[in-house]
């Protein structure tokens, strides 16, 4: 049942595209459920931010390289943005900048730095 | 200008069970601003997908939080169900929504009492509980466990319920209407309820959209946002399910919205089971996840949203929960600003925060 009718959406995003995409969906009337990092392999995280308009889900992949590519924060357009940004700087050490609420590392307090990082 | 003071709330507070700290800026006593901190007890329940296979997660799953557990446990199977391209049972559908409803009943008299508890009400609150403790009795007696019940499983359910006891089940939660109703009653009646929370901690309908509110938060606010609407999960659309809204944006337009989900989940389970069609619960499922899935679950605090992503092994690669307390942080910031103190307490327990599901 639920593999039925739980639509899909997936969308790749381009890093220079993440904010002009991020301020269409705002525009459109979307609403942010949630961004979460994934670790796709040793040098590569999958950031996805998911919205919702008229209960319909849809999120955005992007793709970056760990400890190389630093991410535009999303909370100058959804200010509540600044829950899931923190958490996956701390707890995989992406770096977002420009943010409107930056605990700079304290948003949480783990005894590990960066847990979900790959150890290399 | 009056001079600023910050006065720090929490992380151990007498209306907190569970840490959160608050920076209170405050003028006089009117707080103009206040800034949220969590992370005291984060778990990394999460990261535990390394080690425990996918089966196994939906027992760690459901631990993220002792009140609303089946339904963490229902949307960890959920979206593992979707990355397997598992159809389960409708029995089974059934059956998860009627638990599920009934754990909404169990969540809301237990929040009823802590809101009692709050604004100083300690009969309001024993009253809450002891009717909360009949609900938690039928748990037991149809799933064998009162906080976690371990019964959903991928693919299913791992333990049928009769048909008589669905039915003793509805005649019991009939029974207890007339008891929830007067108590009830007393939130939207009383004057000194109706003074601790008319007219406080007001969210506008273009605030809680703004904030991406959640839940009760946001439907207190006048918008009509519920995850049962959609479909994705459960028997709503065949029960002909439709959410509780009220406009006011106060603490007790949220607490009504509270009181009527509750009268309206005993009427889906005593819908669902009248409809409910025999047959298995529960199907086999690949032993290997190769593939992701994101669902959302309206849980009694909002929506949760699960997402599993596979990797070819018995092991998933990710695990995500994000929980409804996360996403009404940022409302409950708002409310704060413009507040009395004396009314924190009250507009921190107004959006029922649960730092166990924000701390997974």
């Amino acid at each position: 049942m639920d593999k039925i009718t739980a639509v899909q959406d997936f969308e790749y995003v381009e890093l220079s595209n993440l904010i002009s995409k991020v301020s269409d969906l705002k525009a459109e009337g979307y609403r942010l459920v949630q961004i979460c990092g994934v670790v796709l392999d040793d040098e590569t995280y999958e950031i996805l931010y998911s919205f919702d308009k008229d209960h319909q889900l849809k999120t955005l992949r992007l793709d970056i390289k760990i400890d190389v590519d630093e991410v535009e924060s999303i909370t100058g357009i959804y200010w509540p943005a600044f829950i899931y940004e923190n958490e996956i700087h701390d707890l995989f050490g992406v770096q977002f900048n420009h943010s409107q609420l930056d605990y700079q590392g304290t948003f949480f307090r783990i005894v590990e730095e960066t847990p979900w990082k790959p150890k290399k | 200008m009056a001079k600023r003071t910050i006065v720090p709330f929490g992380p151990q507070h007498p209306v907190l069970p569970e840490p959160i700290h608050l920076d209170l800026v405050l003028e006089d006593e009117t707080v103009v601003e206040a800034i949220p901190s969590i992370g005291y007890i984060h778990r990394g329940l999460e990261k535990l997908c390394e080690i425990k296979d996918f089966e196994q997660m939906v027992y760690v799953v459901e631990r993220i939080c002792g009140i609303c557990s089946f339904g963490h446990g229902w949307g960890a199977c959920a979206s593992m169900e979707g990355a397997l391209g598992v159809e389960v049972p409708e029995r089974a559908e059934y059956l998860r929504t009627i638990l599920h409803e009934l754990g909404r009943v169990h969540s809301h008299l237990l929040w009823l009492g802590l809101m009692a508890d709050g604004f100083g009400f300690e009969s309001l609150f024993n009253h809450c509980w002891r009717i909360r403790e009949t609900v938690l009795d039928l748990f037991e007696k149809n799933t064998g466990g009162r906080v976690v019940f371990s019964i959903c499983k991928p693919g299913g359910m791992r333990k049928d319920i009769s048909n008589e006891n669905l039915q003793e089940m509805v005649r019991i939660l009939n029974g207890l209407k007339a008891e929830i109703k007067e108590i009830t009653d007393v939130f939207i009646e009383d004057s000194s309820v109706k003074n601790r929370m008319t007219g406080v901690g007001v969210l506008t309908k273009e605030e809680a959209m703004e904030l991406c509110a959640v839940g009760p938060t946001v439907r207190g606010s006048g918008v009509r946002q519920d995850i049962r609407l959609t479909g994705d999960h459960g028997v709503y659309k065949e029960l002909g399910f439709e959410p509780c809204v009220e406009e006011a944006g106060d603490c007790m337009a949220r607490t009504v919205v509270r009181i009527r989900e509750i009268f309206q989940s005993i009427e889906l389970i005593e819908k669902a089971v009248e409809m409910i069609p025999d047959g298995p619960v529960d199907v086999k499922v690949p032993k290997k996840v190769d593939g992701e899935f994101a669902i959302r679950l309206e849980q009694p605090r909002g929506e949760a949203f699960y997402y599993a992503k596979g990797q070819g092994t018995k092991f998933l690669k990710r695990m995500r929960v994000r929980t409804p307390t996360n996403i009404n942080i940022p409302a409950l910031v708002k409310m704060l600003a413009g507040a009395d103190l004396a009314d924190v307490p009250i507009l921190v327990l107004t959006i029922d925060p649960c730092i166990s599901c924000t701390e997974r």
